[in-house]
């Protein structure tokens, strides 16, 4: 059964205002009350749908009937339509914008490389890495900004190292990505921030043509099965994805810990809760917080309401993370949970390659931090510190603390 | 209790092998799912239903 469309349920956009920063917008909140599965405006016009049910949203990241393919999505962002200019130039191998069967040729040829296994070996130079900033802060002294001292770098060196990429160009990648993750910027300078970055993978790409390295686009050009363009293309995304994401989550990660000393007790103190923790972060904090989004290729029922044909849905994970009828006390940190299914590394084919990866870095960074600095504290009040409410991926722009 | 991989289907994103590691593996070469024990012991159910439940691909059941 499908019902009627309440009028009032029409002509509103996607609430992207937070009242408070570990928690959604309050406006959604009421959203859900309403409906799990309702409507929405899309930047365009377009009357769409946004998810804020658990159940609901992993129905539909699990059904290929829901295309991730971006000519047939509608943006809810103003500053972010999709222009058909734009779709023409995007980088081959961009395969997160992919169906399958052409999504399943890339990531096979990646996700060998991105094992639990694999990422168990890695464990030990990850700890090296934290150890090496950690050391660097402490040299340097209180107060610091944790962001640029140890979130962004941290992910950002071990992403590096494993896919070749130069530590040493950060400044330009770095630039670019958060250019491009930023959803106020004007759509030309994004494009143009794209294209450099495409240029910088696909320079690195011939290079290593000629002096192949023992990393991850070396292997991918000896494998002989992909263009260079393709391979760029595929560097960009596993580089923009390898390292904002996680450098977000360490940050906001830290900063709901510090304004929770209970919780900060847990992850500091308890080595054996440590896995159930990041996962409970990873639900608390849902930093891919603007998405995902689908596009429906058939009329679909979702949740009693009919989805039809060619209309865009978007899937609220920091509302779904939260539905009360998949976690009990929803909006409560709890590390000593099972958070075990939350959506925050997605779910169907397109569940995040990089999310072991993502687990280790967590595992090993936080407790390093805590441990290292027992006594780490803001150094400036809560309310000050600035978040990336238009980010696409959420977090602290900043996170000064002292010890 | 069988366990049924249905590697063609499997996306390679280990939550399987994260969970039931006594049941369950990645191969080196695509990732995709490998069974260590098909036919695990009881002790084991719970941690292998629970990689099924987690699986993003539906790649994966559990016969009685």
């Amino acid at each position: 059964m499908t019902e009627a469309i309440p009028r009032r349920e029409t002509r509103e956009t996607l609430p992207i205002t937070r009242e408070r920063p570990f928690d959604p917008p309050d406006e959604l909140g009421r959203w859900r009350e309403e409906a799990t599965v309702r409507r929405m405006t899309y930047a365009d016009g377009h009357e769409g749908w946004v998810v804020t049910g658990y159940a609901a949203a992993r129905a539909i990241l699990a059904d290929p009937r829901f295309s991730n393919r971006p000519e047939l999505l509608h943006s809810p962002f103003p500053n972010r339509p999709i222009r058909r200019e734009d779709l023409e130039r995007m980088p081959p191998g961009f395969f997160i914008r992919m169906d399958p069967p052409e999504h399943t040729r890339y990531r096979k040829l990646l996700t060998g490389q991105f094992t639990v296994r694999r990422m168990k070996l890695l464990e030990p130079r990850i700890a090296e890495i934290v150890a090496d900033h950690l050391d660097a802060m402490e040299r340097h002294g209180p107060p610091v900004d944790l962001v640029p001292t140890f979130a962004l770098p941290i992910p950002s060196l071990v992403i590096c190292e494993l896919l070749g990429v130069p530590y040493g160009d950060r400044e330009r990648f770095q630039r670019d990505s958060a250019t491009l993750l930023n959803l106020e910027t004007p759509l030309d300078d994004a494009q143009a921030a794209l294209d450099d970055l495409f240029a910088y993978l696909h320079e690195l790409v011939l290079r290593k043509s000629t002096e192949q390295g023992d990393d991850l686009l070396s292997g991918l050009i000896s494998a002989g099965e992909l263009t260079d363009r393709e391979i760029a293309g595929m560097g960009l995304l596993l580089l923009i994805a390898g390292h904002e994401t996680t450098a977000n989550m360490l940050g906001l990660g830290t900063f709901a810990l510090l304004c929770d000393p209970a919780q900060l007790t847990v992850m500091r103190d308890d080595p054996g809760s440590v896995e159930n923790a990041v996962e409970e972060l990873m639900r608390y904090l849902s930093v891919v917080h603007l998405g995902p989004i689908r596009a429906a290729l058939e009329d679909v029922e979702i949740d009693g309401r009919l989805i039809r044909a060619g209309e865009s849905v978007l899937l609220s994970l920091p509302l779904v993370n939260r539905d009360p009828e998949r976690f009990a006390d929803p909006t409560v940190l709890d590390l000593a949970r099972s958070a075990q299914g939350h959506l925050g590394f997605g779910h169907g084919v397109h569940q995040c390659l990089g999310q072991q990866l993502a687990r280790a870095e967590m595992r090993i960074a936080f407790p390093a931090l805590l441990r290292r600095f027992p006594g780490l504290r803001l150094a400036v009040p809560p309310e000050e510190v600035p978040m990336r409410a238009a980010m696409a991926i959420y977090g602290v722009h900043r996170l000064p603390v002292a010890w | 209790m069988k366990i049924n991989a249905d590697a063609g289907r499997c996306v390679g994103a280990g939550m399987c092998a994260l969970t039931a590691p006594a049941v369950f593996d990645q191969s080196d070469d695509d990732g995709t799912v490998v069974v260590l024990d098909p036919e695990p012991p009881e002790a084991l159910r719970a941690a292998a239903e629970q990689a099924v439940r987690l699986c993003p691909s539906g790649a994966l059941s559990i016969t009685p």
